[in-house]
């Protein structure tokens, strides 16, 4: 079997144009994962340009209102450009200069990983394109303009259904276009090998603080860490340290949009099958034929009809739990954090909050759960306006 | 392995020609409709292509440029399945022997169950399958199912293979489809790719012929690729076609596809 398996799943089933590219990619990966001079350039990187360590905040009052476990939010959302995106892009915009590379492509669904993509472009002095579906550009308009701010190029993307899996396709065939000098800063943990375990590994950087800061606060490890999971970066970050922590619940909470019992849901685990797309093995939503499904959720973000391979792993073996939150539950908890804790968080990271609301109950008050606040919700207000009938003229 | 199963293969038969060089015809299945496929791959046959491609359409084409994305829609929207494909070969072999490949992607195989897929192919004459997200890396996993049903899993080697394709090549069944450029399929006005040194390092260990694909369209364009290998592969020029006449395109394809083999015969 190739490389990069998660049991049955992963792998490269990517088109031969590419294929050399992933294997100098891996080979540059290997090298400069263990160059100390590259991890101080990210760790300064991260340091003094991203804000890190994020904070592992006490929710006090969230806490006392659920009456169960205490609450802890790791707050992503503090991150500059507003998300966890930004860790794997600034590892792999690095990694990409160091290759020799000096354009970066990336898709996008929210925004939040163009965002990234574009600040990191210009921070290295690389040239950047981001791919966004047509209906994600009218939904974020702002992000749009922010890319281009930071001196991007954003091409919508009007095939198939328009949004973040017709984006990764474009990027795709544009990455085929245009392999030499060109880097897919790809912004999931999924896709062919190598790039599920390069964005893991950069983004496991959350579960690492998480662990030490926990330790710290509580003297031991939390009871459950809670994660939203489109393909599933800041689920695989939150996660990864605490994988071999048997008693640690690792819950990722997928977008079941109006229902997993209806046709408008990307909640993979709960309604999708095994599949081959976008270059791995993995679950994915599909019709009978095995034809990708148009999925939907009210979060850009989570607006995908796949899962990594590492979580549809963790899944098979029963490690990690996925469980599906709908829109109104998303919201309903949107609007609990902005009220209770004065947090406004990604609509993303909101399906993860709408999980600990229901849970936190089951748990002792000696026990602590953590949600990872993957990003701010201050590119959601419209979205969330609108869904509550109120009319703001944005 | 499986040789008995590889004797009555028919995509060598392709290459037998006068002078050895093939030319080869994509179009996708139900586009615009199954009866439409069916007269068209006949049609195409007549005027002279020695083997045909016929595309099981897939939801999210990522080799594709926007001439077969297209048509890939086209044909899912009016309802055009997996099955519904195999149903249009079953009609075409009533008829006809000449050499047939499907060209997909691999979850419609995988969704399908390799066996069940592969003992459809065997049953119904089905020679070959393409499958541009199935590297070399990942292939044995197809590979040993469609083999033990006589199906040749199609090697690709692209402008970017070096090392590789000589690796690729020394394995390869059926026919080895050389990708012209870099990209999607779509019609371009110039190939820069050195061909031939690929053509070459293929040749050095394998006697399976290599046909040429992506970006032709011209009949200079198809005496050019097939006279520095065993044939021209066109795609998006015919489907051009077909999105044009719809219905009525078994004229015009018969017309373009005279103009290519003739070409094609004189490399």
């Amino acid at each position: 079997m190739s490389k990069g398996r998660y049991g049955i799943h992963g792998g490269q089933y990517i088109s031969e144009t590419l294929m050399n590219e992933l294997i100098r990619l891996e080979e540059a990966y290997e090298h400069y994962k263990n160059d100390p001079e590259f991890n101080a350039e990210l760790t300064k990187l991260f340091n003094e340009y991203a804000g890190r360590p994020s904070l592992l905040y006490y929710a006090e009052k969230m806490t006392k209102d659920l009456g169960g476990a205490k609450i802890y939010l790791k707050r992503e959302d503090l991150n500059h450009t507003g998300s966890h995106k930004i860790n794997n892009v600034l590892g792999q915009a690095l990694l990409a200069k160091k290759m020799g590379k000096t354009r970066l492509i990336a898709e996008t669904g929210a925004g939040q990983h163009g965002v990234a993509t574009a600040t990191a472009a210009a921070l290295l002095g690389m040239e950047c394109e981001i791919f966004m579906g047509k209906e994600d550009t009218d939904r974020q308009a702002l992000n749009v303009y922010r890319m281009e701010l930071l001196g991007a190029k954003v091409h919508p993307v009007t095939s198939g259904t328009m949004t973040l899996k017709d984006a990764v396709n474009e990027t795709m065939r544009e990455w085929t276009n245009r392999v030499h000098d060109t880097h897919y800063c790809l912004g999931s943990v999924m896709g062919p090998h190598p790039f599920p375990m390069i964005v893991r590994d950069f983004q496991s950087v959350i579960s690492k603080e998480m662990k030490e800061q926990i330790l710290k606060a509580e003297g031991k490890l939390p009871a459950a860490v809670i994660a939203c999971v489109g393909g599933g970066s800041n689920a695989m970050g939150a996660f990864y340290n605490f994988i071999e922590d048997k008693d640690v619940q690792l819950i990722g909470c997928e977008a079941a949009g109006k229902g997993v019992d209806t046709a408008l849901t990307a909640a993979t685990i709960a309604t999708g099958s095994l599949g081959i797309f976008h270059g791995m093995k993995s679950y994915f939503c599909q019709d009978e034929y095995g034809q990708i499904a148009p999925v939907y959720s009210i979060s850009a973000g989570l607006d995908y009809p796949g899962i990594g391979p590492e979580h549809a792993y963790l899944h098979d073996i029963g490690r990690a739990q996925y469980v599906p939150i709908t829109d109104d539950e998303a919201v309903d908890a949107f609007e609990y954090l902005a009220r209770t804790e004065g947090i406004i968080c990604a609509i993303e990271s909101a399906h993860a909050v709408a999980h600990a609301l229901k849970i936190a109950k089951n748990f002792g008050k000696d026990e602590s759960i953590i949600i990872n606040i993957s990003g701010r919700g201050d590119k959601d207000v419209a979205a969330i306006a609108r869904y509550r009938g109120v009319d703001i003229h944005d | 392995m499986y040789e008995d199963k590889f004797a009555k293969n028919k995509i060598k038969k392709a290459f037998e020609t006068a002078n050895g060089k093939a030319f080869i015809a994509f179009l996708t299945a139900g586009d615009p409709d199954a009866d439409s496929t069916v007269r068209f791959v006949l049609e195409m046959e007549k005027a002279g292509a020695d083997l045909i491609e016929i595309g099981i359409p897939f939801s999210d084409p990522t080799a594709e440029g926007v001439v077969i994305q297209d048509a890939n829609i086209r044909a899912l929207k009016n309802g055009m399945t997996t099955d519904g494909a195999f149903e249009i070969v079953r009609r075409i072999r009533e008829v006809s022997q000449i050499p047939l490949c499907f060209m997909t992607y691999c979850n419609p195989v995988f969704h399908y169950g390799y066996d069940r897929f592969f003992s459809k192919c065997e049953e119904l004459g089905v020679d070959g399958i393409i499958l541009p997200d199935l590297p070399y890396e990942e292939k044995a996993e197809m590979e040993e199912p469609a083999n033990a049903h006589g199906v040749a899993v199609i090697s690709m080697i692209a402008p970017t293979s070096e090392a590789r394709i000589q690796t690729t090549a020394k394995e390869a069944k059926g026919f080895i489809y050389v990708v012209s450029s870099m990209g999607v399929t779509g019609v371009r006005s110039e190939i820069k790719t050195d061909l031939a040194s690929i053509v070459q390092s293929v040749r050095e260990v394998t006697d399976v012929p290599c046909a040429i694909g992506f970006g032709i369209s011209t009949p200079e364009q198809a005496k050019k690729m097939a006279g520095i290998s065993d044939g021209s592969i066109v795609g998006s020029a015919i489907v051009k076609i077909i999105a044009a006449k719809g219905k009525d395109a078994a004229p015009d394809l018969a017309e373009y596809v005279r103009s290519m083999k003739e070409a094609v015969a004189l490399a």
